[in-house]
């Protein structure tokens, strides 16, 4: 074995932190001795090789821990035997080194008892609680909370006290202080204990502290029993925390489908139910554009997205001129003949989706600069939600913003309040039209973008989302974008506090009805249009 | 006063009338002779005579007194399932689990007492009176609801569609105690007739076929009536017809739950005749599809409705056998058609060819 310098560094820096080490003796000498003397004895040169800090010290200690160390009897080599009784294979046990099949009786076998196994896996524990890789001595802390022993409470002290690492040394805190509660430490060292674990999340204080729950101590049951409580009622605020997250991602999703749908229904009167389609076409957008970098430029895989964003709101809104140039504009003021028509489109849609790219789920990846995930608290935010939250907030405002500001807002605005008049002061009112179609299309194809992120895409996608969105617009109230806004978020909040205790699909069906019997009370909506047009 | 049975509507059952006699009596020729209809065609034509009397419940809500529901597939599916689960309970011990009380996917489920709402579906007449109740029940509570709020046009479709939605996804539901996913199916036979025997079989399609004709002879009967003339009146002015003292909602109610029960009807002689019913059904598309059926065949005509039911489901078993692909296609250009170019349906452009006499073509808006 290549002796690395990495090494050297490592044993050194123990040397210097445990400096009785400096004594010990060296591994070989330790593993020769193993098979001489008794159980105990055995027991004390495990520790002793614990000790060394060597970095074979673990897989000495595993082969012995799992009764595969064994003594070569013509070289006195120390092998670790694996395999089944008549084919059994030895590697050096120091170097790894293949030696190759072994005969049975070639071998003595360094015994063990279960006394001897928990000190080994105590000094297992020390040793990986040491180990100088921070991932690994962290992983050691935190498997030694979950199965605490009263053995470990020294080596656990002595590894916090060595430890340079904040995180690490938190984790090493609250395993040592459910090693103590579960040693026969006094009640001070054990109350403590139980005050430095309620710090943990929640999860972990159940765990460490439920089997306290009844401890033959008053003082000791109480303090736990107040931790548990302490803890029950943060998990509970942090799930709702979980659930208002997930609420209004859902909820910006539903406002993403929903905000193409209020320009066409809302503002126009136009019932689009091709509008799904429409979103579905964004998401095979940038399937597409992903399978062209991907053969092409895999480099620029990370900026696939923004290739996408811009080309599928183009390529969308020209679908969705065509759509209102073709078929629409031939409907207006026959809003139940646009209905079927659209319907027509919408079928034809997914059938040409169907016969170009397949029926299955296409498989759209995300950039590396949007996934992984945040933790704050105890709730963890991932990336892609992020990032949808954040693109709706922008679609939605920037909308918002190209309503009132821009010139097309403006005429867009005075066409639907008064046709005649518009057309009188010189607006291209069939222009406008198809423009306006055409912004709701391109921003269902920006929704399907957003979408080919989080859900499956496939020819049906649009399906999903359609009926859903409808419901957004009308429950806000048709021609309120403020109200598409606030009906989306409420509507995935409840959606997702309703989950818990209704399950998936029942909480959708209440919301559903909700809806429908919401409508019938209030069939404008909830921030209806005032004034004499909204009559209709 | 209007006839009850006009040309158009003598022509439909003198033809309905020939197919039901000469069909079975075509299955009973020798399979050489080449007028000889296979018997397993009968389930399909009867099949087809459902979805012609579905189109006939729609067009009595849709074409007359303009309620476009998109959730008619709703109604038509609840008589289905009574219907099945009668049909579920007449299997009796025969099932896999040899259950004489519960249906199989019960036992599957680790059931051991029938829910409460299965009580008495072991009663064919019990199932039978459902198949109409519930559906009709349904639509005049969601009806009365509605049209008392004034919700109409687009928003009434929208919500319609919104319920079947909804049925879709709690009839998927396990412990909904319907079957879930699978529906039901597996069914022996009806009032101790086996469903597979070919006379059963021609049995429930003479039996559509007069279900047909007496539904389209109430719904014309309903249509020429005084309150017939209040519908159209809705259909057309809402306002105004409020405006002279009718009471819109009541009108409308009763029309709904009228089509409503007859969407049931039809659903409970399509399953003993397909042998299934799943979830599917309440799938918001198919109820759209039954609109293209009422807008090709013509609006306001039960006949064309019909019509183009059988015309669209025959196109589209021809098309999904031989060009599955295209039958999307097909189907999407035929709802763009209706709409741009066929305002009045087949019917209508019956009436532009041939324009009889000086009186004008009944108008049909939406």
């Amino acid at each position: 074995m290549p002796f690395r310098p990495l090494t050297l560094i490592a044993a050194f820096c123990l040397a210097v932190v445990l400096p009785f080490l400096a004594s010990a003796q060296t591994l070989e000498d330790l593993i020769a001795r193993l098979p001489d003397g008794n159980f105990n004895d055995r027991a004390a040169i495990v520790a002793q090789i614990a000790e060394t800090g060597d970095p074979r010290a673990a897989q000495v200690l595993d082969a012995l821990l799992e009764g595969e160390l064994e003594q070569r009897s013509a070289d006195g080599r120390f092998v670790r035997v694996t395999g089944s009784r008549n084919n059994q294979t030895a590697t050096d046990v120091l170097t790894g080194e293949d030696l190759g099949p072994v005969a049975r009786r070639s071998t003595e076998a360094v015994r063990v008892n279960n006394a001897l196994r928990r000190s080994i896996r105590t000094a297992l524990g020390v040793l990986t609680l040491m180990d100088p890789d921070p991932a690994r001595r962290l992983a050691a802390a935190e498997a030694a909370l979950r199965s605490p022993s009263p053995d470990q409470v020294e080596a656990l002290a002595e590894a916090m006290a060595a430890e340079a690492n904040a995180t690490i040394r938190i984790a090493q805190t609250r395993a040592h202080a459910a090693a103590v509660l579960a040693s026969d430490l006094p009640l001070q060292a054990k109350l403590d204990a139980v005050a430095v674990i309620g710090e943990a999340n929640a999860q972990v204080v159940q765990q460490t502290l439920n089997a306290y729950r009844n401890a033959a101590e008053p003082e000791l049951a109480a303090a736990v029993g107040a931790a548990l409580a302490e803890a029950e009622s943060r998990q509970r605020m942090w799930s709702q925390a979980q659930n208002l997250w997930f609420g209004l991602s859902l909820g910006s999703v539903l406002l993403l489908a929903a905000i193409g749908l209020a320009i066409t229904f809302g503002v126009m009167g136009v019932i689009n139910l091709a509008h799904g389609e429409l979103v579905m076409l964004g998401a095979y957008t940038t399937y597409t554009v992903q399978q062209i970098i991907r053969t092409n430029a895999p480099e620029y895989f990370g900026y696939s997205l923004a290739i996408a964003i811009p080309l599928a709101f183009l390529l969308v809104g020209a679908v969705g001129v065509l759509i209102e140039r073709g078929i629409v504009r031939h409907l207006y003021g026959r809003p139940l003949e646009t209905l079927l028509g659209t319907w027509g489109v919408s079928l034809i849609l997914q059938q040409a989706v169907r016969s170009i790219y397949g029926p299955t789920n296409r498989e759209v990846g995300t950039p590396d600069w949007m996934s992984g995930a945040w933790q704050i608290g105890e709730l963890t935010l991932t990336g892609p939600r992020i990032a949808i939250v954040i693109f709706s907030l922008a679609v939605f405002f920037g909308l918002l913003l190209l309503m009132k500001y821009s010139a097309f807002g403006l005429q867009m605005r005075a066409v639907t309040q008064n046709r005649p008049m518009a057309a009188n002061l010189g607006i291209r009112t069939g222009y406008v039209d198809a423009l306006t179609f055409g912004l709701g299309a391109g921003i269902a194809g920006l929704a399907g973008v957003a979408l080919s992120q989080i859900d499956n895409v496939s020819p049906n996608l649009g399906q999903g989302y359609i009926i859903d969105s409808f419901l957004v617009v009308v429950f806000g109230g048709v021609g309120n974008l403020w109200g598409t806004f606030a009906a989306a978020l409420s509507l995935g909040v409840a959606n997702k506090f309703l989950e818990p205790w209704a399950g998936a699909v029942l909480g959708k069906i209440v919301i559903l009805v909700f809806i429908i019997l919401f409508i019938q009370k209030r069939p404008r909506g909830l921030f209806p249009q005032r004034g004499r047009a909204a009559e209709g | 006063m209007t006839r009850l049975i006009d040309l158009r509507l003598g022509l439909f059952l003198a033809a309905l009338f020939a197919v039901t006699v000469l069909a079975p009596l075509a299955t009973t020729l020798p399979s050489t002779s080449a007028l000889n209809l296979p018997s397993y065609l009968i389930p399909l034509m009867g099949k087809y005579l459902c979805y012609a009397l579905l189109a006939v419940a729609l067009d009595l809500c849709w074409g007359y007194a303009g309620i476009l529901s998109l959730g008619h597939g709703a109604f038509f599916a609840l008589g289905g399932y009574a219907m099945g689960m009668h049909l579920m309970r007449e299997i009796g011990a025969r099932g896999v689990y040899a259950n004489p009380e519960l249906p199989d996917f019960m036992v599957f489920l680790g059931w051991t007492e029938l829910p409460w709402f299965w009580y008495g579906f072991d009663m064919f007449w019990f199932a039978a009176v459902m198949a109409l109740l519930v559906p009709g029940l349904l639509a005049f509570v969601f009806g009365w609801f509605a049209f008392r709020s004034r919700v109409s046009g687009v928003y009434l479709s929208i919500i319609t569609q919104a319920l079947t939605f909804a049925l879709l996804l709690a009839f998927f539901r396990n412990d909904m105690g319907f079957g879930g996913n699978n529906g039901l199916t597996d069914f022996r036979d009806v009032l101790g007739f086996s469903l597979s025997a070919p006379s059963t079989r021609i049995a429930l399609f003479v039996l559509t076929a007069v279900a047909l004709a007496g539904c389209m002879l109430l719904a014309r009967a309903i249509t020429i009536s005084k309150a017939g003339k209040v519908l159209v009146a809705v259909r057309d002015a809402e306002s105004r017809t409020r405006f002279l003292g009718y009471r819109v909602e009541s009108y409308s109610v009763f029309v709904f739950t009228v089509s409503a029960m007859m969407a049931g009807l039809a659903g409970a002689l399509y399953v003993p005749q397909v042998g299934i019913i799943n979830p599917g059904e309440f799938a918001p598309a198919n109820s759209i599809e039954i609109v293209v059926w009422v807008a090709l065949g013509g609006r306001g005509t039960l006949v064309g409705a019909a019509i183009g039911a059988l015309v669209v489901v025959a196109l589209k078993s021809w098309l999904t056998a031989t060009f599955p692909d295209l039958w999307l296609f097909a189907l999407g250009g035929l709802f763009i058609l209706v709409t741009l170019a066929l305002p009045n349906g087949l019917l209508g452009l019956l009436d532009r060819l041939k324009p009889r006499q000086a009186k004008p073509a009944a108008e049909v808006p939406a």
